[in-house]
């Protein structure tokens, strides 16, 4: 089975085609760059969140790559929420028409899913049940997924996002936003001992995180060390040893809770260096195995949503003509179908 | 005014208790100033006992509580103002809506305009409130 899939639910617009024979054909996500063919050659400047003009180029290089015609699909996939609901209706409206258009069948996808199934089309991938770590700029949260579309959350922020806070963090440090990345490299060089940062809410029970008061920690240490040249370096360390700890600590609660020996962890922050060698060496100690998405599928991507759509179009699932599009829609509640917002 | 945190959420009560809808509230100041934390005990002084989440990454989020809808934006990411158009406000903001807006001025020009700005800095561990009108809750 040959399935589109697309997200729009915030920044990102993606687009894939995934087969359930022969794996993912093609991905794509916008960039200036790959679609100024698709334009002519005339780019214009187009808004973040704009998926209203650079969605259809990217269906059309998607199925280009893949060598098939639309005639070829044989189902759409497509994020119906979370998310910003602007951005969700522009992916909702195009999937559900073109699947219409095709007669063929169109599913509704939820997002944070997409997220936690990504690991899955690499090779090897891990098997039901398992406990997945989520971590991105807008979300971290704990899941436990027992198969396909059960999934309890374990836990979640109750501020900011993992993600956010390396973001924002790095900010403070003069970095340009959004710097994490550039954050982790500058904790490469740096003495992580040398400033001591709090582990927040690992000293009481419980999945879940905190990771707001982080910044104005660094923000304290800064305005007292900014004169001294390594200190930048030495608080970044000392910030992303934080993190990553704090979110080791919580991994190792979540594992023990439900006995499960797999962990995968997925979202934007799970690219990062340090995070994915902590919990590596987390796994061997306790004898878990540790599964993450290739880099470029830690953050949102076409490729997620097509794999989830696929599997649950070939579970008989299908959806009916309306349009599905909504900004809150609790993980939980997956099984009901979501209605327009 | 100057607050400690606990001192920041009694003010966030008082004026919860205070306003009436419609009513947008801009916040203002720099990054771990205290906008989202003061965001937060307003939403609990108004009955929301679930998470309040960063609206950093999301731009938004929407609290429907028993009497009135709240719909708190954090607009640090976006670039223009016209990006606001994508955020679907006019379904969200009615007659019975709260705006909470975190860095108005990134959306100026395409936002409402406020009923209160709280300005908020930096002083040590503590916080400078500074509101505009200049009435203390």
């Amino acid at each position: 089975m040959k399935v589109l899939g697309i997200e729009t639910s915030c920044d990102e617009t993606g687009v894939a085609v995934y087969d359930s024979e022969h794996g993912l054909l093609a991905h794509a996500l916008y960039s200036q760059v790959e679609l100024h063919a698709e334009y002519g050659g005339v780019v214009p400047e187009l808004a973040s969140r704009d998926h209203v003009r650079k969605l259809l180029p990217l269906i059309d290089q998607c199925l280009g790559e893949s060598g098939l015609t639309r005639d070829a699909i044989d189902g759409v996939a497509y994020t119906a929420g979370p998310g910003l609901i602007g951005a969700l209706l522009v992916g909702a409206a195009a999937g559900r028409s073109l699947a219409m258009a095709l007669d063929i069948p169109a599913i509704a996808v939820h997002h944070m899913e997409g997220h936690l199934l990504a690991p899955m089309l690499e090779e090897n991938p891990p098997a039901f049940p398992f406990v997945a770590l989520l971590v991105s700029g807008g979300h971290t949260m704990l899941v436990e997924v027992r198969e396909l579309g059960d999934y309890t959350l374990l836990g979640e922020t109750l501020d900011d996002a993992a993600g956010e806070a390396f973001d924002k963090t790095a900010k403070l440090l003069g970095l340009p936003y959004p710097g994490g990345p550039a954050l982790a490299r500058l904790a490469e060089r740096g003495d992580a001992g040398r400033f001591a940062f709090p582990r927040p809410m690992t000293d009481r029970p419980g999945l879940e995180f905190s990771f707001s008061g982080l910044k104005t920690h660094t923000r304290n240490l800064w305005l007292e060390h900014n004169e001294d040249q390594s200190a930048r370096a030495d608080i970044a360390a000392g910030f992303q040893k934080a993190v990553t700890e704090t979110l080791a600590i919580k991994c190792r609660r979540a594992m023990q809770q439900t006995g499960s020996g797999q962990l995968i962890i997925s979202g934007g922050v799970g690219a990062n260096i340090a995070l994915r060698e902590k919990l590596t060496a987390e796994g061997e100690k306790h004898g878990w195995n540790v599964s993450y998405p290739r880099l470029e599928f830690c953050t949102d991507n076409g490729a997620m949503i097509a794999f989830a759509g696929c599997k649950h179009l070939l579970a008989g699932e299908r959806q009916d003509l309306e349009i599905s599009a909504r900004a809150r829609w609790p993980l939980d509640q997956l099984v009901s179908a979501p209605r327009l917002a | 005014m100057r607050v400690d945190e606990s001192q920041m959420c009694a003010v966030a009560a008082q004026l919860a208790s205070k306003i009436t809808m419609p009513f947008v509230l801009y916040l203002q100041g720099d990054l771990g100033a205290g906008k989202t934390t003061f965001a937060r005990a307003l939403l609990r002084a108004l009955g929301h006992s679930g998470t309040v989440k960063s609206p950093t990454y999301g731009l938004l989020e929407f609290y429907e509580l028993p009497a009135m809808s709240v719909l708190h934006l954090d607009l640090y990411r976006i670039e223009h103002p016209e990006e606001i158009e994508y955020l679907g406000l006019d379904d969200l903001f009615n007659d019975n809506t709260l705006m909470i807006v975190e860095w108005p001025e990134k959306g100026a020009g395409a936002l409402p305009p406020s009923d209160m700005v709280i300005r908020f800095t930096h002083q040590g561990t503590l916080r400078e409130l500074e509101f505009t009108p200049p009435r203390v809750p």
